[in-house]
C-alpha cells in the first residue's frame, strides 16, 4: 500500500495518527468534563428554577435566559480574554471548558425545569401526603420521573456539547478540528482530512445518539 | 478586576462598526433561513414521499449535517470547494451556502413533523371538493403546516442568528469578528465583550418577542 510513499493518503494518515489521536482525546476530554459539570450544575439550577425561593429563582432565570441568548463562541472568547482580568490565569482548554459548561448548564437547567413541571402535580401531593420531607420528595418521587423525561433533550445537549468543542479551536485548543487544520496545513490534503475529521465526529455523535436511544429504551418501562 | 477602569468610549467610537456587524449577522441568518426553508421543505416532502430512493439520501443528508459540527462544515465548504474546482464563491457566499445546508437539515425535521401533524381529514376533505394534488398541498396542507411550525421556525431563526458568530472563523466581519478585532486593537476586554454579548442578547430577545407577536397573529387555527 502507500504507507511508504509521501503524498498518498494512507501515508499522510499514518503520519498524522498521533495528531489525530491527541485531537480526539482533547475533544473527548473537553466533552466529558463539560457534560459532567453541566449535568450536575444544571440539575441543581433546574431544581432552583422549578422550586426555588423566588429571589433565587429570579437569579437562576436571569442566568439561564442570558446564557441562552449569547452565542457560545462569544462566551468562549469572553471567558478566555475575561478570566485573565480577574487574575485567573487558566490555560485555553480550561477557559473553554468553563465557558461550554456555563452554557450547557443553562440548557440542562431549562430541560430539567420542563421535565419537573411535566410530572403530574398529584405525584408531589401524594408524596406530601405520605409524609416525605421536601428533599425526600425530590429524591424519591419527582426527580426519578423527571430525569426519565429529560433524557432525550439531555442526549441532544450532549451532542451539542461535542459539536461545541470545535469552537475551542478558535482560542487555540488543539482538539480534533484544530489538529485536523494543522495536518491540512502540513500536507494540503484538504478534502481527505476534513472528511476524516467529519467521519470521526459522526462516529462519536452517532454513538452518543445510539447510547441515548438505548438508555431511553431501558428507562421507558414506566408510562403515564 | 480591582484596577479595571471601564472606558466605554471604545464602544461609542466604534458604534458604527458594531451596528454594521450586527446587521450583517442578521442578514446572514435571514438569507440562510430562507434558503434553508426551501431545502427543508423539499427534503421533508422527500422524506414522507414513501420512495426509498428519495428518502434514504435525504435521511443521510439530515443525519450527517446534524452529527457534524457547524465549524467543520464551514471550513470544509470554504477550503474544500476550490479543491473541487469551484472558485466562484467568496467567503460570505460560501458561509451562506454552509449555513443554508445546515439550516435545511434542521428545517426538514421541523417540516416533516409539521406534515405528519396535519389531520388526514383535511386532505380527504380537499380531495372531496375536487382539488388536484398540488392544489391540496398549496391551499390546504402548506398553510396549516406553516402555522403549526411557526414557533419552531422562529426558534431556528434565533439559533441561526447565534450561529452566524462562527462566520468569524473565516474572517467575515460580523459581530464576533468585529468584537475580536476591536478587543485585539484596544485591549478593552470587558467593554468589548459586554457590548457584543449585550447586542446578541438584545437582538435575540427582540426577535423572540416579535415571533411571539407573529405567533399570536398567525399560529392559531380559527
Amino acid at each position: 500500500m502507500g504507507f511508504t510513499i509521501p503524498g498518498t493518503f494512507t501515508f499522510e494518515l499514518w503520519q498524522a495518527r498521533f495528531s489525530l489521536l491527541r485531537g480526539i482525546s482533547a475533544t473527548l476530554l473537553a466533552s466529558g468534563l463539560t457534560i459532567v459539570a453541566a449535568t450536575v450544575m444544571g440539575v441543581l439550577l433546574g431544581t432552583i428554577l422549578a422550586y426555588g425561593w423566588w429571589p433565587l429563582r429570579l437569579l437562576a432565570r436571569l442566568y439561564v435566559d442570558i446564557l441562552r441568548g449569547i452565542p457560545v463562541l462569544v462566551l468562549i472568547l469572553f471567558t478566555y480574554y475575561g478570566l485573565a482580568l480577574f487574575g485567573i490565569n487558566v490555560p485555553a482548554f480550561w477557559a473553554g471548558v468553563i465557558a461550554l459548561s456555563a452554557f450547557a448548564t443553562a440548557h440542562v437547567a431549562e430541560n430539567l425545569r420542563g421535565a419537573v413541571q411535566s410530572v403530574p402535580a398529584g405525584q408531589m401531593e401524594a408524596a406530601k401526603a405520605i409524609g416525605l420531607r421536601f428533599p425526600q420528595r425530590l429524591r424519591y418521587v419527582v426527580l426519578p420521573q423527571a430525569i426519565r423525561r429529560m433524557l432525550p433533550p439531555w442526549v441532544n445537549t450532549g451532542l451539542e456539547i461535542v459539536k461545541g468543542t470545535t469552537l475551542l479551536s478558535v482560542i487555540g485548543v488543539v482538539e480534533l478540528l484544530l489538529s485536523t487544520q494543522q495536518i491540512v496545513a502540513r500536507n494540503y490534503m484538504i478534502i481527505d482530512f476534513y472528511l476524516v475529521a467529519g467521519l470521526l465526529y459522526l462516529i462519536i455523535n452517532f454513538s452518543i445518539a445510539q447510547l441515548g436511544a438505548a438508555l431511553e429504551r431501558r428507562f421507558s418501562y414506566l408510562r403515564y | 478586576m480591582i484596577d479595571y477602569h471601564f472606558d466605554w468610549t471604545v464602544i461609542t467610537r466604534n458604534a458604527d462598526k458594531f451596528v454594521a456587524a450586527l446587521g450583517l449577522g442578521l442578514g446572514l441568518a435571514v438569507v440562510s433561513l430562507a434558503i434553508g426553508c426551501v431545502i427543508g421543505l423539499a427534503a421533508a416532502y422527500a422524506r414522507v414521499s414513501g420512495n426509498k430512493w428519495l428518502s434514504t439520501p435525504v435521511w443521510a443528508y439530515v443525519e450527517v449535517i446534524r452529527c457534524t459540527p457547524l465549524l467543520l462544515l464551514i471550513f470544509f465548504v470554504y477550503f474544500g470547494l476550490p479543491e473541487f474546482g469551484i472558485y466562484v464563491l467568496d467567503k460570505t457566499q460560501s458561509f451562506i451556502l454552509t449555513l443554508s445546508l445546515y439550516a435545511g437539515a434542521y428545517m426538514s425535521e421541523v417540516f416533516r413533523a409539521g406534515l405528519a401533524s396535519i389531520p388526514k381529514q383535511y386532505v380527504e376533505a380537499a380531495k372531496a371538493i375536487g382539488l388536484r394534488p398540488w392544489q391540496r398541498q398549496r391551499w390546504v396542507v402548506l398553510p396549516v403546516m406553516f402555522r403549526i411550525t411557526l414557533p419552531s421556525v422562529g426558534n431556528n431563526l434565533i439559533s441561526l442568528f447565534k450561529d452566524t458568530s462562527l462566520a468569524a472563523a473565516i474572517a467575515i466581519p460580523e459581530l464576533t469578528f468585529t468584537a475580536r478585532q476591536i478587543n485585539a486593537n484596544t485591549f478593552r476586554v470587558m467593554e468589548v465583550w459586554l457590548a457584543a454579548s449585550g447586542m446578541y442578547l438584545a437582538t435575540a430577545y427582540l426577535m423572540a418577542m416579535g415571533l411571539r407577536l407573529l405567533e399570536r397573529r398567525y399560529a392559531s387555527i380559527r
